[in-house]
């Protein structure tokens, strides 16, 4: 399945590499990624590739943390919120 | 592949705009514990619901996790407690099984502790609804509802008089918590088989065993989205349409994906804006997001007639399966917007029967004066069925008289259930009419064969 990883907050150095250091650790790959401001948010959002039997909810945790320390909101979800509701 | 601004879109209506799924509700038929033994039919109620619901919050709590969309409530509806205890008299006994399974599943309420009377009552099931008093206030979790008329029945007033009296009991039972036992209690007219809301929820015998259903929400999504519409009311229409669109497939994703880990059958999606007390959740601030100073102005049906078509006519396309009570929900003591405008005299019960005329239900959660005679509360009731049996939808009526206190007060009955302003009822006697028990005929209309 894919999983979307949002980051939305302040931008600051290193919220890249820390996102993608625990990805690689988790033995996640990173489909796509971009970064914008929105609506005056710092928005990063990566499409990841995960396994089937992959602990998305272990992965939200970690990546809920990692946000907090940062200062920033990290979320882990599954693409098919998105899909159902933007896409027919 | 979706776009940034779609995500940044989706993830700012659950952050920012408190769009939640607000109920997935697993409906579990009780037709195979039927048995001539109360203590039988007790015990394999207990084991059924333990059984089929034991995953239940699990699943709604994973799928919340990886989809990062809240599923607040995790609640079972059950075939009418009337229909399966009628061989052996064992209600009380069944509704104790009920609260204590539910309380082993991990959910806050099961509904179903339901007769359906609407055109007659059996001694049985009048003696069922005269034990519903002591059912709801002996226990916690369980929630009742009585069908006393349908638009191919008419109204059982016999039904009708002996409601109010029940509704006035489960007062004064619990009249040291604001009379709480009535906020789980609904007297409806056109009940439906598939709602997955409480207080009203039942699993009706024509559904498959093990169907899960959806309740949808958002009031806080449609009122932001509204917020950059200047245009007609045809634009303010489609705004609520493309927005009931998107909240409704997330409902239908949830839906299925639930019903697939729990084993269970697809149920429905219950396209409903239904609010919370908290701030940013409510309906009436659509309403006046759409142009009135306070919800009640002239104009307030009118609006609220619009709210809800579109909403219905948004979500139908998004889901497979549309059902349950589908539209715009008013609970007074739910809805900050709702709260505000009945304390400050701005919103009467006559208006707010107006607005059941065209939005889901009916009259719910508005606390009354403690004193309101039962005649009164049936007259309440009747008025309200007379509009669903004309108009051929549901209403509702789930009142408070809140023993000991009087308008001006606030009843409290906390968490999702809100508080309210009790709010004063025309009390000129409607007993003579009441007292005259029998039937109101079904409407011309209803014969349609």
């Amino acid at each position: 399945m894919k999983a979307i990883v949002s980051v939305i907050g302040k931008d600051k150095k290193g919220i890249i590499a820390k996102v993608s250091g625990i990805l690689l650790e988790q033995d996640i790959n990173i489909e796509d990624i971009s970064q914008t401001i929105m609506q005056d948010y710092f928005t990063m959002i990566m499409m990841v590739s995960v396994s089937a039997n992959s602990d998305v909810t272990k992965l939200s945790t970690i990546m809920n943390n990692l946000g907090e320390s940062l200062g920033v909101t990290i979320r882990v979800q599954h693409e098919d919120i998105f899909n159902s509701m933007h896409k027919l | 592949m979706i776009n940034n601004k779609e995500i940044f879109e989706t993830i700012q209506m659950i952050n920012q705009q408190h769009l939640d799924v607000r109920t997935t509700t697993l409906g579990i038929s009780l037709l195979d514990c039927v048995s001539d033994s109360a203590k039988v039919t007790a015990q394999k109620v207990y084991d059924k619901v333990t059984s089929a619901g034991k995953n239940l919050v699990k699943t709604a709590n994973d799928i919340a996790s990886e989809f990062g969309i809240p599923i607040v409530n995790k609640r079972v509806s059950v075939t009418p407690v009337s229909i399966i205890t009628a061989a052996n008299g064992g209600h009380l006994e069944v509704i104790r099984a009920l609260d204590k399974a539910a309380a082993e599943i991990g959910i806050d309420f099961l509904g179903g502790y339901t007769a359906l009377v609407h055109k007659g009552m059996t001694a049985y099931e009048e003696q069922f609804i005269r034990s519903i008093p002591e059912a709801l206030s002996t226990t916690a979790r369980v929630c009742s509802s009585v069908n006393i008329g349908t638009t191919r029945a008419g109204i059982n007033m016999d039904a009708v008089a002996l409601m109010g009296k029940i509704i006035r009991e489960c007062a004064e039972r619990t009249a040291d918590q604001d009379s709480i036992a009535c906020a789980k209690l609904v007297v409806f007219c056109n009940a439906v088989e598939d709602n997955p809301f409480m207080a009203g929820a039942f699993h009706g015998i024509g559904e498959k065993d093990l169907t899960l259903h959806v309740g949808v929400s958002g009031p806080g999504v449609v009122k932001h989205a509204l917020e950059s519409v200047h245009g007609d009311l045809n634009m303010v229409a489609d705004k609520i349409k493309e927005t009931a669109f998107k909240i409704t497939r997330v409902g239908g994703l949830v839906c299925k994906e639930t019903a697939r880990r729990l084993g269970a059958n697809v149920g429905i999606v219950d396209l409903s804006l239904a609010p919370t007390p908290v701030m940013g959740d409510s309906v009436a601030h659509i309403l006046e997001e759409i142009g009135l100073e306070s919800v009640g102005a002239c104009g307030t049906t009118a609006c609220l007639a619009m709210l809800n078509d579109a909403v219905k006519k948004g979500g139908i396309m998004a889901a497979s399966n549309v059902g349950g009570l589908s539209g715009a929900f008013i609970p007074v003591s739910e809805d900050a917007g709702m709260i505000k405008a009945c304390a400050e005299g701005k919103l009467t019960i006559e208006k707010l029967e107006a607005m059941t005329c065209v939005c889901s239900v009916g009259l719910d959660m508005i606390a009354i004066p403690g004193d309101t005679p039962a005649e009164v509360i049936s007259g309440i009731i009747a008025d309200e069925a007379a509009i669903g049996m004309v108009n051929t939808k549901t209403t509702a009526v789930r009142l408070i008289p809140v023993i000991g206190k009087g308008v001006g007060d606030y009843a409290e009955f906390g968490g999702l259930l809100g508080h309210a302003p009790i709010i004063p009822v025309n009390t000129n006697s409607p007993l003579k009419f009441i007292s005259r028990g029998g039937r109101i005929p079904a409407p011309l209309h209803s014969n349609k064969n």
